[in-house]
């Protein structure tokens, strides 16, 4: 699992990646009440907002971490925001790209150095 | 981020810190949002009681040679009626500008020989600038840095509470009584801002970690922060100063004429005679153009303060703005007030608010979204 410093996790699943946010942005975040999930099919770039997540608190972006194409998503959050909550790296993975340029993965973190980010 | 060092700490600060609290800078105080998490936080009160540090507000006692004397003038600065208050009794008032634009909200009672009021922390400082300045020297305004103010709300409330001092029980929704707790002399008003049964309790800075403490020791008391108490209030449809209502938002349109009493309206006995009164009661003899009203949002996207609102799915002008929006834990999805004409605040209008560049339908419902909970 990689990590960015916007404190999303990446895992490769065959030749997919699939995308989430780390137990500690979920814990920030607060309870997730919403979350608007982008459409299977969109190309997307690296940076751009591609997952809208509401907690009580406040509304978040979540950005994309590679140039791909979004070939999943996890309906699941529509009906039952709160595994986000539950389950940041399992069941409250958010969407599955294929991935164009892969390159910006070498500068992503892994799970020591993430550690060592967030203090 | 806040700059946490130039913030102001409660009495109960180090208690906050101890229980796990995260906190942030609010109205110029390090504040508890949320220990366990703002949505158990919230059912929890709903269910059983929560406790409140509400220390950062402003409490105030304007004293005279009588009761009366102090009522005048008070009734001088808002459109209440203070004179009428009976001894041991508190009403929820407004301070009102030339424009009869409200400059804040408050609590004040009767409390035999003297006035007390509570008003809100942004405001505190303007509003003990005004009172100064309106009644100095006839009325001394003295300003209590050294007591604490915590909130004790929910069905459990009476019985935490009654479990301290019995007297807590013979109170009735907006009664103030003094009695101890922990050994401290208490004032203590049967109210609170979560649409629940509750206590808000008045306590000497020194012994106000005591006397949490001794309420948190109960079973069915959990500490609660900042972000349960707006969730709470929102769904009890009650204004948030600043938000809902400001210096630019008259009582008539805000909804608030109830705590305009009769004989302080237009053809009442002592009508009038507070700042903008010609236009608070023009408003309510001839309706406002805008009114406040409770907005369902029809998906599931919680839609916040400032978005922006229209009578169509497309086109047309923005009609108004949700001054206060999120997620209602009790309610199960997203709540909201807003302000919108008053041909289209009628209960089960549709209308429209603009999410991420999308018109999203909300729904005018009848507030509050929970029922009260008071003793009356």
């Amino acid at each position: 699992m990689k990590y960015t410093e916007e404190h999303e996790w990446l895992e490769a699943e065959g030749d997919l990646m699939v995308v989430g946010i780390s137990a500690h942005a979920a814990e920030q975040l607060g309870d997730v009440v919403f979350v608007e999930l982008p459409e299977v099919g969109t190309q997307v770039t690296l940076d751009e907002e591609v997952v809208v997540i509401e907690s009580v608190k406040a509304a978040s972006d979540i950005l994309a971490p590679l140039d791909g194409e979004i070939v999943e998503v996890n309906e699941a959050l529509v009906e039952n925001p709160g595994q986000v909550n539950e389950d940041p790296t399992g069941k409250g993975w958010f969407f599955k790209m294929k991935v164009s340029d892969a390159s910006p993965l070498e500068e992503y973190m892994d799970e020591a150095a993430y550690k060592e980010f967030i203090g | 981020m806040n700059d946490l060092s130039d913030l102001l700490r409660t009495p109960l600060y180090d208690l906050h810190v101890e229980l796990g609290a995260k906190m942030v800078g609010f109205t110029g105080y390090d504040m508890p949002v949320q220990y366990a998490g703002i949505m158990s936080e919230h059912s929890h009160t709903r269910a059983r009681a929560g406790l409140f540090d509400v220390s950062h507000m402003g409490q105030v006692i304007l004293r005279a040679e009588s009761f009366d004397a102090v009522a005048v003038a008070f009734e001088r600065l808002v459109p209440m009626d203070v004179r009428g208050l009976g001894e041991g009794r508190q009403r929820y008032g407004l301070f009102t500008n030339q424009q009869g634009g409200i400059l804040d909200d408050l609590m004040f009672a009767n409390r035999g020989d003297h006035l007390f009021v509570v008003v809100n922390a942004a405001c505190k400082a303007a509003d003990i600038a005004r009172m100064r300045e309106a009644m100095e020297p006839e009325i001394s305004v003295t300003y209590l840095e050294d007591r604490a103010l915590l909130a004790l709300q929910g069905p459990a409330a009476e019985g935490v509470l009654a479990g301290l001092n019995g007297a807590a029980a013979d109170m009735r929704f907006m009664d103030v009584a003094t009695f101890e707790l922990v050994g401290a002399e208490c004032w203590v008003s049967r109210s609170g801002y979560t649409g629940e049964d509750g206590y808000e309790i008045s306590v000497p800075a020194d012994k106000s970690e005591e006397l949490a403490r001794a309420l948190l020791a109960h079973d069915d008391v959990m500490p609660i922060g900042l972000g349960a108490r707006d969730s709470l209030r929102l769904e009890a449809g009650l204004c948030l100063y600043g938000h809902d209502i400001d210096e630019g938002t008259l009582p008539g349109e805000a909804g608030l004429t109830w705590a305009i009493q009769k004989v302080r309206r237009g053809g009442g006995a002592r009508a009038g005679g507070f700042p903008g009164a010609d236009k608070v009661l023009a408003q309510m003899t001839d309706g406002p153009a805008r009114r406040r009203v409770g907005l369902r949002p029809q998906g599931r996207a919680p839609m916040r303060e400032g978005v922006e609102l229209f009578a169509a799915a497309t086109g047309g002008e923005v009609i108004g703005r949700i001054t206060s929006g999120g997620f209602g834990p009790t309610v199960g999805g997203p709540v909201a007030m807003g302000y919108v004409p008053v041909g289209l605040a009628t209960p089960d209008t549709e209308i429209f608010g603009e999410l991420r560049g999308k018109r999203l339908p909300l729904t005018v419902t009848k507030l509050p979204f929970v029922a009260a909970n008071f003793k009356r």
